[in-house]
């Protein structure tokens, strides 16, 4: 015991199980993705049941890559990164591996209710409340292990990366359980305790910081620590990182309400939700800004470095999607964008774009690790090239088709003749996005099938490391 | 005092909490420290060696 205190080791196990979870589950929900994009242009694809019909996928694609790929993704960074910082083995391993084992409990749950139409109707909140709880106590002991860890750290400095770990699991239980407040009626049905208008701006407080905190604190935390490790130099600026985190949460929480503009929200709400995701285009781009020019001086690594190229890709998706989001916040520019593909388009540019690349980049780099490798030492570099082009060619197909429909279908939808009438009816807008949705489909193949080149990699990686240890032992009988 | 007022009042307070934050980080006194805090991801060699063989035993 004493051994195990003067001479820590790192817990790899529970990151690695996530690690491989993470390529799993992204396959399975992108998969499900490339279904429902071709049931738009084939829509004989649903066969006729209930259970593979849009509107029942729909909902198990956004939970499958958000928490099921995004949230595998940020559970292994975050317990690789808080361990390696801190210089301290997780507070306890079998409550880590509680969270993995638990998560993906949440996840199977996740793939059985939605098909079977068991819905809230809460967007990115549709699981009803058994699963709700069930969350909850996963996400407490998360964060146990998280802070837990934190606090018996070697290191004196919380590296920023935790911080917006830290941020992410704070907030993200907070949103969660405020959120789903509901009252139940019957074991797989429930009633929101909010009503009507306030039940929509909470329902966008969550959505929003969703996107917020899910999906940008928590992958911003595993830019702050691979990107700088993957370069081999240290972040560009760590004061500006400082001034990034404070400004990027105290401001990220205001601008949900632009989800919900020309609602029935009052005015002043609607304004102030613009104004907010307007302002929160400064720290956006001081953090992109630090991530790039960490490699100042070291640009030519990128010729020779995929997994470099997956993070520094990942940072101009968030950078572009990032000017994107509060140019759509303005209300004259969402007059024209609110309902249509370009909404789709921009969260896209952001999840595939931002936060699968930077996710690809950031296990490719710790995969080999918590195998007794050196990191980002795959069984194929060249694999890892032709990934990232399958994954950026998908992402660019995807976002240009979703934009050139919802411009399309944005002016459509507001031609008037001169008499006042309108010009299109709704399934002429439709008619008119039908070349959009087969390249989207189209798009979405390519990015799945960069996924499946992963799984192999990781395949061949864990095959050869357990081959390499085989041979190890036998050499030393 | 009305409401407005306790607004305007939040408004510079976010300000100055925006400013402090700003010149705490970017004080002269504290640009060393940052920058060994920026190379703390790099100093964990030993042990990151010994997880990694910890790692290789554990398979075998």
């Amino acid at each position: 015991m004493s051994n195990a205190i003067e001479h820590p080791t790192y817990n790899y196990k529970v990151v690695k199980y996530f690690a491989i979870m993470t390529v799993v589950w992204g396959i399975v929900g992108m998969a499900v993705g490339v279904l429902i994009a071709s049931q738009l242009y084939w829509p004989e694809l649903n066969f006729d049941t209930p259970y593979l019909t849009f509107s029942r996928l729909r909902p198990l694609h956004t939970n499958a890559v958000i928490f099921a790929f995004g949230g595998c993704a940020l559970f292994a960074s975050s317990y690789y990164v808080v361990q390696r910082t801190c210089q301290a083995r997780l507070i306890s391993d079998s409550l880590a591996m509680f969270t993995f084992w638990g998560w993906q409990a949440v996840i199977v749950a996740a793939a059985i209710t939605l098909p079977l139409g068991l819905t809230s109707s809460k967007e990115y909140a549709e699981l009803e409340w058994p699963i709700d709880i069930a969350i909850t106590i996963v996400w407490i002991c998360y964060a146990i292990v998280f802070f837990g860890t934190i606090a018996k750290r070697s290191q004196k400095h919380i590296y920023v990366a935790n911080w917006f770990f830290g941020a992410f699991i704070l907030t993200i239980a907070i949103l969660h359980i405020f959120n789903s407040m509901a009252i139940p009626v019957t074991a797989f049905k429930s009633y929101s305790v909010y009503a009507g208008t306030v039940d929509a701006m909470v329902q966008w407080w969550y959505g929003h910081n969703a996107v917020g905190f899910f999906l940008t604190a928590g992958f911003l935390g595993i830019m702050y620590y691979f990107v700088p490790k993957q370069a081999e130099r240290p972040v560009y600026s760590y004061r500006l990182s400082i001034v990034h985190f404070w400004s990027l949460i105290s401001i990220y929480v205001w601008a949900g309400a632009h989800h919900l503009h020309y609602s029935a929200l009052p005015d002043w709400a609607q304004s102030a939700g613009m104004v907010m995701s307007l302002i929160l285009l400064a720290p956006s781009w001081g953090g992109m800004i630090n991530g790039m020019m960490t490699l100042s001086g070291a640009w030519h690594k990128l010729r020779t470095d995929p997994i470099l190229r997956f993070l520094v890709v990942s940072l101009s998706f968030y950078g572009m999607s990032t000017f994107e989001g509060p140019m759509m916040s303005i209300k004259t520019v969402n007059a024209l964008s609110h309902n249509t593909d370009w909404t789709v388009g921009h969260v896209h540019s952001g999840a595939l774009g931002w936060v699968a690349m930077v996710s690809i980049g950031a296990i490719y780099n710790l995969l080999p690790v918590t195998l007794g490798k050196k990191q980002g030492d795959m069984y194929s570099t060249n694999l890892i090239n032709i990934h990232f082009w399958l994954a950026t060619i998908g992402t660019v197909l995807y976002i240009v088709a979703m934009w050139v429909n919802g411009i399309t279908q944005g002016m459509m939808w507001r031609a008037v003749n001169e008499d006042g009438t309108l010009a299109y009816s709704f399934v002429e807008s439709l008619e008119a996005s039908y070349n959009g949705y087969l390249v989207r489909a189209i798009g979405g193949a390519v990015f799945l099938s960069g996924m499946l080149v992963m799984a192999y990699n990781v395949f061949m990686t864990v095959r050869s490391a357990k081959a390499e240890e085989q041979a190890a032992a036998l050499a030393k009988a | 005092m009305d409401i407005n007022d306790v607004r305007g009042l939040g408004t510079i307070f976010a300000l100055i909490a925006f400013l402090g934050i700003i010149a705490w980080a970017y004080s002269a006194s504290r640009k060393r420290r940052f920058e060994d805090d920026g190379n703390l991801i790099f100093e964990d060699d030993d042990i990151a060696h010994r997880s990694a063989q910890a790692e290789k035993k554990e398979d075998e």
